[in-house]
């Protein structure tokens, strides 16, 4: 129900559109959780007040489609080189806020050097990592965070560890970095989580506003239909044996208050 | 009068890049172009801008894409296998339309090569370089004055354009030290309205390349070529003792330098020859090089490589007169006399007037 339509009928809003999101239908596939993830990404954007403040690296994958939903100003990046193109950004404007918008193909495949060496230099920059273990716009080949065994275009007869290695773990290897601030590992897959992962996003878009330096969020996400999945069963996977694999939880923290 | 320093090539690349207002500089280093991030990280720090030793070419090449595209002044610098590198955002800058200044002070190739002074790039430079229909103006010195010059020249451009410009020059120009005038630069840079800075007081905006919606590429591509097309005013050459010439010598960069004084030790033999310098490389001088072809009846060209930018001479006489050609692959310097003794044995062969 709009908001108009909740007025009229006398009732109390709870919920609305955020201001950074643009009121467009969505093109994703159903069980899809980028839309999920760009709401998540626009309230804070509304909850900082910093939409007119905002410059995006969108990167290339489904990814990059964020600009046609987020009110914001974007520069598309080459793949994989959101991060360097983010550094330039940042750069130049320090006192705007920039952010990528990332997938698993793009941050820790061909974008690893990038997405490395921008933490490293601890660039105060927020980084959205969406890791659905599968190139999803290509058409579902095998990405550096498909599980062992999971079937892919490209790994037809499932992920080995000979020859193809293990997924990363990319939110454990950015904590590893000294520049790196604030890593952490969410979900979108219940309620419970979401909560969580408005919780993370909220401290990593805080760290930047701080100029605390290099924020990172690792989102647990579905691809139901290079899964092969319904939408349910990849909601549950997610939450499954993704988590499984790749822990929830905050990995660094640095401004974390002391406990007494 | 404006100060003068004696400086080597690639420093006057640097100063003639602060002097147009680059404030930005992403690169990564590899000879014979070092004295550009070196001068760039001791002297921007000092002007409040950025340096940034990037992690790769590509990385640099895309952090110039990103402080470009807020609208500053931006400048990266290579050399052959690093140039390659910077290809994929270099598309991107065109495809995007996002205005920077990417300096090639060229070595040897193909693969490592070496570090001797080469114009095996040309191709490269001049036709694109990277994926997509899509065009770089390139701007190719002969002197330290010109790096200076030309450098400021290419930021004018790339904003007057919205396009990437590239400034050629190889191994000797970066390396020589001569005197460079260090004159101001006095130009206002153009507003941005285009530019990537928060979407405050206006509506939100976006810079891309992806064009996924039918027939949406098409009109893209066409409007860049409208504005390619427009680019080809900017074609420039220089002559040099051509008026009376039988023979006229075409050359760019290093090698024009080094014909001066062959056309000078020819001429004092009575010979007579002059010299046409592409002072862009892309747009090429078509009409200058027809004209010169038109007047002497006979052209040479002289490159060090085995023969790139005859191509385009060829083209461009569309086989009115003849073209002789000389290459110099890389691993020697030609001398002046070198190059005289090639002129006259080429002119002995016959195909003139």
């Amino acid at each position: 129900m709009s908001a108009q339509a909740a007025r009229k009928k006398d009732m109390e809003l709870v919920l609305d559109r955020p201001q950074s999101l643009k009121d467009v239908p969505w093109h994703f596939c159903p069980g899809c959780h980028h839309g999920v993830i760009h709401r998540l990404v626009a309230e804070q954007i509304d909850n900082f007040g910093v939409r007119e403040k905002c410059v995006a690296a969108a990167s290339v994958g489904c990814s990059v489609f964020l600009y046609d939903y987020l009110d914001i100003d974007v520069l598309e990046s080459p793949h994989g080189r959101a991060l360097a193109v983010a550094t330039g950004i940042k750069r130049a404007l320090p006192d705007r806020f920039v952010f990528t918008y990332q997938g698993d193909g793009d941050l820790a495949a061909i974008g690893t050097a990038e997405s490395i060496h921008a933490a490293n230099r601890g660039e105060n920059i927020t980084v959205i990592f969406v890791n659905n273990a599968v190139y999803g716009m290509t058409g579902g080949q095998m990405a550096p965070t498909t599980l062992e065994g999971q079937v892919t275009t490209t790994s037809p007869y499932g992920r080995q560890a000979d020859g193809m290695g293990l997924p990363i773990r990319m939110a454990e290897v950015m904590a590893t970095l000294e520049g790196a601030a604030f890593v952490t590992r969410v979900a979108v897959d219940s309620i419970k989580n979401l909560k969580k992962a408005r919780a993370a996003m909220k401290r990593a878009f805080e760290y930047q506003i701080k100029g605390w330096g290099f924020s990172f969020v690792e989102v647990l996400a579905s691809c139901p239909t290079n899964w092969k999945m319904t939408p349910e069963a990849a909601n549950a996977r997610v939450g499954g044996e993704m988590a499984a694999y790749f822990p929830l939880g905050t990995y660094k923290d640095k401004h974390a208050p002391k406990a007494d | 009068m404006a100060k003068r320093v004696m400086v080597k090539g690639n420093e006057a690349v640097a100063m003639g890049a602060i002097a147009a207002g680059c404030r930005f500089y992403f690169g990564y280093p590899i000879t014979p172009q070092n004295e550009i991030p070196e001068y760039m990280s001791a002297e921007l720090p000092k002007l409040g801008g950025t340096f940034i030793q990037a992690e790769s070419e590509v990385a640099s090449i895309n952090m110039v894409l990103g402080a470009a595209a807020t609208g500053a002044r931006v400048m990266t610098s290579s050399s052959s296998p690093g140039i390659s590198l910077k290809q994929e955002g270099m598309s991107y800058l065109c495809g995007s339309e996002i205005p920077a200044v990417i300096v090639n002070m060229s070595r040897s190739g193909p693969g490592l090569g070496g570090i001797h002074p080469s114009q095996g790039d040309y191709f490269q430079a001049t036709r694109g370089g990277g994926h997509g229909d899509y065009r770089t103006l390139v701007l190719a010195p002969s002197t330290a004055q010109e790096n200076y010059d030309l450098t400021m020249l290419a930021f004018d451009l790339a904003d007057k354009y919205r396009n990437p410009v590239m400034v050629l020059g190889d191994a000797l120009l970066g390396q020589i030290k001569e005197p460079v005038e260090l004159k101001p630069y006095r130009k206002k840079p153009p507003a941005k309205p285009w530019a990537l800075t928060g979407c405050a007081g206006r509506p939100s905006q976006l810079l891309k390349s992806l064009y996924l919606a039918d027939g949406d590429l098409t009109v893209h591509n066409w409007n860049l070529f409208k504005k390619y097309q427009k680019m080809r005013q900017e074609a420039r050459h220089e002559l040099y003792r051509a008026d009376d010439a039988e023979v006229i010598l075409v050359a760019f960069g290093s090698v024009a330098r080094i014909l001066r004084t062959s056309v000078d030790i020819l001429r004092d033999k009575g010979k007579k020859v002059g010299l046409l310098r592409p002072v862009t490389v892309y747009p090429f001088p078509d009409e200058a090089v027809r004209a010169a072809a038109q007047a002497a009846g006979r052209l040479m060209v002289l490159e060090l490589n085995t023969g790139q930018m005859v191509e385009d001479v060829r083209l461009a006489v569309e086989g009115k007169a003849p073209v002789d050609f000389y290459g110099c692959p890389p691993g020697t310097i030609p001398t002046p006399e070198d190059l005289a003794r090639e002129v006259e044995k080429m002119w002995r062969k016959g195909g003139g007037r």
